[in-house]
């Protein structure tokens, strides 16, 4: 055992540790919470910029011991899972920030930030896992993390959403397992393997096999929040800002999403889901959810509701990207995973500041309050702007390799999704930016407070400011050879043998 | 060497035993005595596993008699497991009821619990069916007067129910054995393996004692005694019950089914049929009655109930993985119901009552009991990574494995019960209410929180450590016939 | 028709009357008594099939068996005496809730 072997385990260990001395540490320590809490994301950022160079060398991590029998815990660095990874623990370090700044003065600070580290390690663990079993165990203690976030405020009504939640993720829960267990029971492994592992079984397995993509893929959907089974994404944001904006704009849907993306390049590979005809009714799908819960948003007058409606069709495109099958719509689909993330947590960061200072919570309240929060409203700005896909954001590359990507697998009717949705998404997005810069006040705040210096207090500010200006870089700078872009390249050329 | 004794197996039995009459007779001292035998027991269970895991079967006969007179003590992989879980949740339990009782009640308790200690130990090694039933008295009437210990009407009557049950079992099951040895000659399990074969009698033997041992077990729809003696004891003694007294019955229907009865592989997967639909609805029945309890310690009586159904899913299958399963499901229950029940000790003294819907900022007042509830939960419902999900795991594989899938449906569906269940108690526990009708929260014991979460915390590292417990289940190939 | 199979026939009746008692009783002294009847059916059965080689001398292996049942029984009894008085005291009539009569 040396360092290669233990830095996937210790990059999901050190959330996981800073949790249990979190939750053993008084309420009224501060300083040391904050502190810990800071150093731990740093170092393991440190840990990851590591990896990140190693697995660009060719470098090989992997952490592995026997769990059940037959089967190992693994924990390995490929180029998807540091993808995924990256981005978790940039934001972790921002949203941590954050959240000292907003949860000041409330109570249960480290009841959440104990909760907030669990749900990090349990997502670092989802990206890391090197099998479908690992991924499971991660996965199911993310649902299991996150429910405590959700219903922090212990009023009837977040128990409510906390239930919702949980009927959802945990019946998705037991369809991921019947999946796995009878994935196990036909092929003996469930190891990831770059373009799969299944497309030498027999033919005769193939309509099992469709059936354990259908549970998976199922299963998975919940988190990832297709349609039909997102019902659960806008009710959890009866949880505290931070929590909407790192877990329901990257951990919780994310891990959905990751996990689809997993299932079809490194479990099926792609050419064998093709085979089998699976990814062509997935695409319809996530067309479909892009289109609905679009549609669904601009009828939203709350700011966060609106913005998971918003979550729920952007998370599809990942899954859109992926099932059209083809290697430029592949690279638009992953990466998608970091720009979509990005973009959507500076617009949660930016409600929760409107909401924490002003006492903003719906768009019909937000009028002249770009005069008000002039910084919070940039961003949010270049959030709304980067989601609408205006070039040269980020959103903007998404949608433009989509396009392209589904020309070139003679799928043209993507491009009428790409349409509309964009159209959409500047239809909820564009009413929002008019009132908040062209609108004069209507009078006082609903409950403003005064915080800081600034507009709002820096540790508000800044975060999503820092997340701001990575839209306007990852799009202005995707071809350079170490943006999100280029990376996804990198992975795609391998699960399609280019 | 003492290490290497051969007498490691009469002394579990007999170390409870010394310990239950001294702590009769020194009433004074008797805290300290019970906890001394307490960790003597849990010693010499210690080293005799470690005799089994490393050299093998271990066997001793009593008094050097021979089988067929004598009385053979005989410790196989799955007996190991049983004496190991049962010392886990015995030692945790006496420490918890040492915080737990005062008084008078204490001076009750050690001596009966003491006594069913090493009814269980016995139970577990012994590979006579004669045996089994005197364990099994021993067992069950210690039980009873834990139950009839927390007193007033409800716990009184509910005694007074179980311990009929319980004597109407054990003489159905006494009736089998009297007409087994009528037609074969011999009370040894390895014996009657060689000789019992179908016949008509062999019929009525296998109803009577299956009948007798699932009225003890409390299958579905045999379990209507469960929930009052389970809910209505005190706490520690509800956790004995469902976490170990259950299983005593259980243990010997298992070994009949697989080494006495002359059952083949299709009888066993046909018959087992009948048990695994009664499994079934033990699940769904006992998950929706659990789900309108209003009060917690209810609740996890028919949770109890449930996990009960979760073994007979292992019947149908027949196969080694399926009984391993079983196993692991027994080990898993075992260690989360006991940290449940602890859990509901310490919210019943902190608040005064159970009553769920008013459980409002318990997070707050005990996080540590949260923590363990929450845990013990995740076991219970089998989420990774715990013991209850490496049996539900290998319980679907076997399913799958042997075409019979149906059963992995319910399991499933029993997991999202338990998480209803489970998240309904939660749920209320993290509302934060100032109610000013109610008493002033009492704080509890250290001792009491931590118990409860290191159980709890044991439950979840079950589902670490599959791989050396499925090799102790291999120890003497427990599941093969005539393997005894 | 040999008498130990008479007997153990009685055992087998006995067994049924008591099983029929312990299930339509509702007093609780009815229901103990009834157990004892069951229990005193099983160790005749027992004692009876002991004699299964005719005019040899009989097996004594269940006749240890029936001593050690009585013994048990024996304290199963006393222990649901004292039950059954303490559910007397604290509800005012010696049957279960579910026999009650209102």
């Amino acid at each position: 055992m040396n360092f290669d072997n233990w830095v996937p385990l210790l990059i999901v260990i050190i959330p996981l540790f800073i949790a249990v001395i979190i939750f053993a540490l008084a309420e009224d320590k501060i300083k040391t919470r904050s502190t810990l809490n800071i150093g731990a994301s740093v170092l393991s950022l440190g840990l990851v910029g590591i990896m990140l160079w190693g697995v660009s060398k060719g470098f090989h991590y992997e952490t592995r011991f026997s769990f059940l029998p037959g089967l190992d815990f693994v924990l390995r660095a490929d180029s998807l899972s540091m993808l995924f990874v990256t981005l978790s623990s940039a934001l972790w370090l921002l949203t941590t920030v954050y959240a000292i700044g907003y949860l000041e003065g409330s109570p249960h600070r480290s009841r959440f930030f104990g909760f907030f580290s669990l749900c990090v390690a349990a997502t670092l663990g989802v990206a890391l896992a090197g099998n479908l079993i690992t991924f499971l165990l991660f996965y199911e203690l993310l649902t299991l993390a996150a429910y405590p976030l959700i219903v922090h405020r212990g009023t009837q009504k977040v128990r409510r959403s906390g239930r919702i939640y949980l009927m959802y993720t945990l019946t998705g829960g037991a369809l991921l397992l019947l999946g796995t267990v009878l994935l196990y029971s036909i092929t003996g492994t469930l190891e990831f393997v770059a373009s799969g592992f299944l497309s030498t079984l027999d033919s005769s397995t193939h309509s099992l096999l469709i059936l354990v993509f259908v549970l998976l893929v199922s299963g998975l959907g919940v988190k990832a929040a297709i349609v039909p089974l997102h019902g659960w994404l806008p009710q959890s944001m009866a949880a505290p800002a931070p929590v909407s904006a790192l877990l329901h704009a990257v951990a919780v849907v994310k891990a959905g999403a990751f996990g689809i993306v997993r299932v079809i390049y490194d479990v099926f590979g792609i050419e064998f889901s093709v085979t089998l005809g699976l990814t062509l009714p997935l695409a319809i799908i996530a067309a479909i959810t892009i289109i609905y819960a679009s549609t669904r948003a601009l009828f939203q007058d709350g700011l966060k509701a609106r913005l998971a409606y918003s979550t729920v069709s952007q998370v599809s495109y990942i899954i859109l990207g992926v099932a059209i099958a083809g290697p430029i719509a592949a690279v638009g689909g992953v990466v998608h995973l970091v720009h979509q993330g990005v973009t959507k947590i500076t617009l949660f960061f930016c409600a929760g500041n409107l909401a924490e200072t002003l006492g903003i919570h719906n768009i019909s309240e937000m009028h002249g309050v770009g005069r008000r929060m002039p910084w919070t409203m940039t961003a949010f700005t270049i959030g709304a702007l980067g989601m609408i896909g205006i070039p040269p954001l980020a959103g903007f590359i998404t949608k433009w390799y989509i396009g392209l990507g589904a020309l070139e697998a003679g799928h043209g009717w993507v491009l009428i999704v790409l349409v509309g949705s964009s159209l959409l998404n500047a239809a909820y997005f564009l009413p929002i930016l008019y009132v908040a810069w062209f609108t004069e006040p209507k009078g006082d705040w609903p409950a403003e407070k005064k915080l800081g210096k600034y507009e709002t207090s820096l540790l508000l500010l800044v975060p999503p400011l820092i997340t701001a200006l990575f839209v306007i870089l990852l799009g202005l700078f995707a071809s350079l050879s170490f943006s999100a872009l280029a990376w996804s390249e990198f992975i795609i050329s391998k699960e399609f043998l280019l | 060497m003492l290490i290497d004794s051969p007498h490691w197996i009469s002394i579990i039995i007999l170390l409870p035993i010394l310990g239950a009459v001294a702590s009769f007779l020194w009433r004074q001292h008797i805290v300290k005595i019970a906890l001394t035998t307490a960790t003597g027991t849990v010693i010499s269970v210690g080293i005799l596993s470690w005799q089994v895991i490393s050299n093998g079967v271990q066997c001793y006969e009593l008094g050097a008699w021979n089988a067929p007179l004598g009385i053979e003590l005989y410790v196989d992989g799955l007996s190991v497991l049983m004496l190991l879980v049962t010392a886990v949740v015995g030692f945790a339990i006496s420490i918890y009821a040492s915080a737990y009782f005062e008084g008078n009640k204490s001076k009750h308790f050690w001596p009966l619990w003491l006594f069913l200690w090493s009814g269980l130990n016995a139970l577990f090694v012994s590979s006579d069916i004669f045996n089994l039933f005197v364990t099994l008295e021993i067992i069950g009437l210690s039980a009873v007067a834990l139950v009839a210990l927390s007193g007033g009407a409800k716990a009184i009557t509910a005694a007074m129910r179980y311990l009929l049950v319980s004597l109407l079992g054990s003489m159905l099951y006494l009736m089998g054995v009297a007409l087994l040895y009528h037609s074969y000659g011999t009370v040894d399990m390895v014996l009657l393996s060689l000789r019992t074969e179908m016949n008509p009698a062999m019929w009525l033997i296998m109803g009577l004692m299956t009948v007798g041992l699932l009225l003890k077990t409390a299958l579905f729809p045999l379990h209507f005694w469960l929930p009052a003696a389970h809910s209505s004891a005190p706490v520690p003694v509800s956790a004995l019950l469902s976490a170990l007294v259950v299983k005593a019955s259980f243990y010997i229907l298992w070994r009949l089914w697989i080494v006495v009865f002359p059952l083949d592989n299709d009888a066993q997967v046909g018959l087992g049929f009948i048990l695994g639909v009664l499994g079934s609805l033990a699940i769904v029945w006992g998950g929706v009655k659990a789900l309108q309890q209003t009060r917690l310690k209810l609740l996890i009586a028919y949770s109890t109930v449930m996990q009960i159904g979760y073994l007979f899913l292992a019947f149908p299958l027949a196969s080694i993985m399926g009984w391993k399963a079983a196993l692991y499901f027994i080990l898993a229950h075992a260690i989360a119901k006991t940290a449940m029940f602890m859990v509901a000790g310490n919210i019943l003294i902190h608040k005064g009552h159970d009553r769920i819907a008013d459980l409002y900022s318990t997070v707050q007042h005990l996080p540590l009991t949260i923590v363990a509830f929450s845990l013990s939960g995740i076991s219970l419902m089998g989420l990774p990574p715990s013991g209850g999900f490496v049996a539900k795991w290998l319980l679907l594989e076997a399913a799958i494995v042997s075409g019979q899938w149906w059963w992995g449906i319910v399991l499933l569906v029993g997991g999202l019960l338990t998480g209803a269940y489970v998240f309904k108690v939660l749920g209320y526990a993290f509302i934060q209410e100032n109610s000013t009708n109610e008493p002033r929260p009492i704080g509890i014991s250290k001792r009491m929180e931590w118990t409860a979460l290191s159980m709890a915390l044991f439950a979840i590292v079950l589902g670490f450590i599959a791989p050396f417990v499925l090799g102790i289940m291999d120890i003497g190939s427990p599941f093969t016939k005539g393997s005894l | 028709m040999t008498p130990a199979f008479l007997y153990a026939l009685v055992g087998i009746v006995l067994f049924s009357i008591g099983l029929y008692g312990l299930i339509l009783y509702k007093h609780l002294l009815r229901k103990i008594l009834a157990i004892n009847i069951l229990g005193s059916g099983v160790f005749l059965v027992m004692v009876a099939l002991a004699a299964r080689t005719g005019d040899a001398v009989p097996d004594a292996v269940p006749h240890a068996m029936v001593i050690t049942g009585i013994v048990v029984a024996v304290s199963a009894t006393a222990l649901a005496l004292a039950l059954m008085l303490r559910v007397d005291a604290e509800t005012g009539q010696a049957v279960l809730p579910e026999d009650r009569e209102e």
